[in-house]
């Protein structure tokens, strides 16, 4: 279509430029906006002025402006996909992305030695995304506390993406599986934050909230805020899990980028723990404060 | 703010910002032998002239820092040598490939047949590995323009050269000029580089603000002042110190070809008047250029002579093209400065009577910060502000004069975009020196296109968070062509609704700038629109085809803030 179209013109076209070339300066003189033939005024602008200055460009000399004739081979009109081949142009392609965010030995005043991680990965466009996510903590050759998140993410908002997928338990206790239900992105005053919302067997439900912030105290030395928050709707004493505000986690953490990619980091962090004991014994929950020393590292690429 | 030093200047940095003395390609090549008025001192610049050429797309092992990389170069020479030709004159350029994978050239504002254009793509295949393309075209303008390579990021590896078309009859008459082109050089492959922007898009950034700079200006200002400042900043999810997305943190800016150390040297005798023709190559960075000492007198702009006006400092967004003319009248040497918009580094050349003068070298300026016209456009106080960066205006102000835009490929949307070009842009307003803006820029001939039978609005639109570009928030795969209708003029209206400068290049047709108030004022070939700003050109759609439009930020344009022009 597009090609036949500029095939026709091809013909007509010579006379066209030659007629082009002789106009430039003359006829240009008392020009103004009023008059112009098929001038659309837009939408937006009511400030366009009425009458245009043309008074100094009347006078200016013609320019050396010649029009090109046009072109001998023509490109065939190609659909988006070899088009974007053709020009090695990947404005919308795809991509992957791993960020272990904590990679940490940590200790707690007590003297409990524990390793911890928290991590995501992605792939996918810039728009729509695979999503892996995973925290969790092993301790004593025992994990627990863990789980990885499978979702599938979409890019809705500015600053937002929508996530939906599951979430399987791993470690000590039960292997819950959860669908899930989330937003992941960027809060007004450079929070980033996460909320998932999780549904499990039994008409369990859960909540994971969780934010943190930069504080640059150079470029490359960087002081991280973070909580961590989880709500459950009911007690899952096999996993230590107590209804309500089972767990809260606050922790700071200074990190040195040697590049943007990798940096050490050294912290403390402090937990509160609510856990269920047996089913039937509300005596023996109990809930506990703790404060972790930590030392990791964090790296993407 | 005492920013001007980029903090954290560790060893390896200093080696990227100044480079290595010898480094580049002049060490391992002998001097090629220049003609009289292009003599360039230290650095090997070869120099063809006529109407036939033939030019070979090849690689080259390049050190520029201490580190040895292959660069995408042409006839062996980083820039590609320099093309001469004549207003009037038919030239024949035959370009053979030898790359492993597909290239293209493109005569960066040259009015020529839409075949002849260089975009794969849209003008033609490209170039094969092996193959070779013919290009032939009759050249009526005159000026300095350059060429490049439009094909994914071989530009930034190397492939950029001059232009210099001789007019027939010449304006200003000069004893001897030199080119001087501009580039950014960078170790990392940029396709790394670009995955590192999409997945931290401030990953170039070095001059974030910090806690330092909290706790100086709550000193300085009041805690209320500099807590009120940030907020509003932190509120919308901006960042003021977002000049520059790919920084000296991997680039070192050169000289034709020669990095600060290098310090590539143009001869000149006391008393001559030279015509300096600054080219901006660069994928990504706006230079700001002063000859400490030196007055400028800028002559043309783009290749099409102006009205002269005489200036301290310009700056030159990517692909833009300065002549001005310096009379250096003591036998003494001159620095050619040329500091990166963000401040993170510079470019450094010399004029000097007799190689191996040299002059003081400036200190970078101080890092500038985004001040809230840029965010905002028109202030609703007072029109638009030269203001200063620490400014903290009314909050509720904010709310009508730049409004969250929705989606994802879109953080900003500008209510009341300024109109004005008398602005010199950031880091710019207020120095003390006399900054060429566009408002001093006035075409000495009349316009192609008299008069404006349509007009055309498009948004310059992004999310900085995600690294996304577009017009109209729509990005190049997502979207059509522009149609325009064969002998139509069109005005075009630019709207920047984010907070970066992007120079717009229009393939096959020259854009023809607008003053606020609608008359014809220059003619361009890449038209700068700065943040929160509406401008608008006229283009005479005389050139029929497929063409190219696009932010000439090379990331920006692989990001998707391109589109078609069908001119049928």
């Amino acid at each position: 279509m597009k090609r036949l179209s500029i095939a026709f013109l091809l013909g007509s076209v010579s006379s066209l430029v030659c007629a082009q070339q002789t106009k430039p300066a003359d006829d240009m003189q008392g020009m103004s906006m009023d008059d112009m033939p098929g001038m659309s005024m837009p939408h937006q602008h009511h400030d366009m002025p009425s009458a245009p200055a043309p008074a100094s460009s009347s006078v200016l000399p013609p320019n050396d402006h010649v029009p090109p004739p046009p072109p001998q081979h023509v490109m065939d009109a190609m659909t988006q996909h070899p088009m974007d081949d053709a020009m090695d142009m990947h404005d919308t392609g795809t991509r992957g992305m791993l960020l272990i965010d904590r990679l940490e030995r940590t200790r707690t005043t007590g003297g409990d030695n524990a390793t911890a991680w928290e991590g995501e990965g992605w792939w996918g466009s810039d728009i729509d995304r695979l999503w892996l996510r995973s925290e969790g903590e092993r301790e004593r050759n025992a994990t627990h506390d863990a789980y990885v998140d499978l979702l599938w993410g979409h890019a809705w908002t500015t600053y937002w993406d929508g996530q939906l997928g599951l979430r399987q338990d791993i470690g000590n206790g039960p292997k819950r599986q959860w669908l899930a239900v989330g937003v992941q992105g960027l809060a007004p005053y450079w929070f980033e934050t996460q909320a998932t919302f999780y549904a499990g067997e039994q008409g369990r439900t859960a909540l994971r909230l969780e934010s943190s912030y930069d504080v640059l105290f150079t470029q490359r030395l960087i002081l991280t805020p973070r909580i961590e928050v989880n709500l459950y709707s009911r007690n899952d004493p096999q996993r230590a899990i107590r209804a309500g505000l089972s767990e809260a986690e606050a922790g700071l953490r200074l990190r040195y980028e040697f590049s943007r990619r990798f940096a050490p980091y050294i912290g403390v962090s402090w937990t509160y723990r609510r856990i269920a004991g047996a089913p039937s014994n509300v005596l023996l929950d109990t809930a506990a404060h703790e404060t972790t020393w930590v030392a990791g590292i964090r790296f993407w690429f | 703010m005492s920013k001007q030093d980029p903090r954290g200047l560790s060893l390896p940095r200093r080696r990227f910002v100044q480079g290595l003395t010898l480094g580049g390609i002049a060490a391992g090549f002998g001097l090629f032998r220049s003609g009289d008025v292009f003599a360039a001192a230290g650095a090997s610049r070869a120099q063809l002239s006529g109407t036939y050429f033939e030019l070979d797309i090849g690689e080259l092992p390049v050190d520029f820092t201490g580190r040895k990389r292959v660069a995408t170069v042409v006839n062996g020479q980083l820039p590609a040598p320099l093309l001469r030709w004549r207003q009037g004159d038919t030239v024949t350029i035959r370009v053979r490939n030898r790359l492993a994978v597909t290239s293209s050239i493109h005569w960066h504002g040259i009015v020529l047949p839409a075949d002849m254009d260089g975009v794969p793509g849209l003008s033609f295949d490209g170039i094969p590995p092996g193959g070779e393309y013919v290009y032939r075209f009759t050249v009526n303008q005159a000026g300095t323009y350059w060429y490049h390579s439009h094909s994914r990021f071989q530009e930034q590896t190397g492939l950029y050269g001059p232009i210099v078309i001789e007019p027939r009859n010449e304006r200003h008459a000069v004893q001897r000029e030199h080119v001087i082109l501009f580039s950014d050089w960078t170790d990392t492959d940029p396709e790394r580089i670009f995955a590192n922007l999409k997945k931290q898009s401030d990953y170039y950034n070095i001059g974030k603000r910090t806690a330092g700079d909290f706790l100086r200006d709550a000193g300085q200002r009041g805690l209320a002042q500099a807590l009120g400042e940030r907020r509003m900043w932190n509120q919308m999810r901006m960042d003021p110190t977002d000049l520059a997305d790919v920084s000296a943190m991997t680039y070192t800016y050169l000289i034709n070809g020669s990095t600060p150390a290098g310090n590539w040297t143009g001869l000149f005798d006391a008393g001559e008047k030279v015509r300096l023709r600054f080219i901006n190559g660069s994928s990504m960075t706006f230079f700001d250029v002063r000859i400490p000492g030196l007055k400028m007198t800028v002559v043309a702009a783009d290749g099409q002579p102006i009205d002269p006006v005489t200036v301290d400092e310009f700056r030159i967004a990517t692909a833009e093209t300065y002549d001005v003319i310096v009379e250096p009248a003591a036998d003494r040497a001159w620095t050619i400065f040329a500091q990166s918009m963000d401040r993170s580094g510079f470019a450094r050349a010399t004029l000097a009577p007799r190689s191996g003068m040299v002059a003081d070298v400036p200190a970078l300026d101080p890092r500038p910060l985004l001040a809230m016209g840029d965010m905002m456009g028109q202030m609703q106080h007072g029109g638009m502000s030269h203001d200063m960066p620490g400014m903290a205006p009314d909050h509720g102000d904010m709310s009508h004069a730049s409004m969250r835009g929705s989606g994802p490929e879109i953080d900003m949307r500008v209510m009341q975009p300024r109109n004005n070009l008398d602005d010199p842009g950031v880091g710019l307003r207020g120095n003390g020196r006399r900054v060429l803006s566009y408002a001093d820029l006035h075409a000495v001939d009349a316009p192609i296109s008299p008069r404006v039978d349509r007009e055309l609005t498009l948004h310059l639109t992004g999310n900085m968070e995600r690294y996304l570009w577009s017009f109209d928030g729509t990005r190049f795969s997502d979207t059509g062509p522009i149609q325009l209708r064969y002998g139509e003029h069109v005005r075009v209206v630019l709207i920047n609704d984010t907070m970066m400068t992007h120079p717009i290049h229009l393939h096959g047709m020259w854009s023809e700038l607008e003053s606020p108030d609608g008359a014809f004022q220059v003619r361009k070939h890449t038209v700068v629109v700065q943040p929160a700003q509406r401008l608008a050109y006229r283009v005479s759609a005389d050139a029929i085809g497929r063409w190219a439009y696009h932010c000439h930020l090379l990331y920006h344009m692989e990001a998707g803030m391109m589109r078609e022009v069908v001119v049928a």
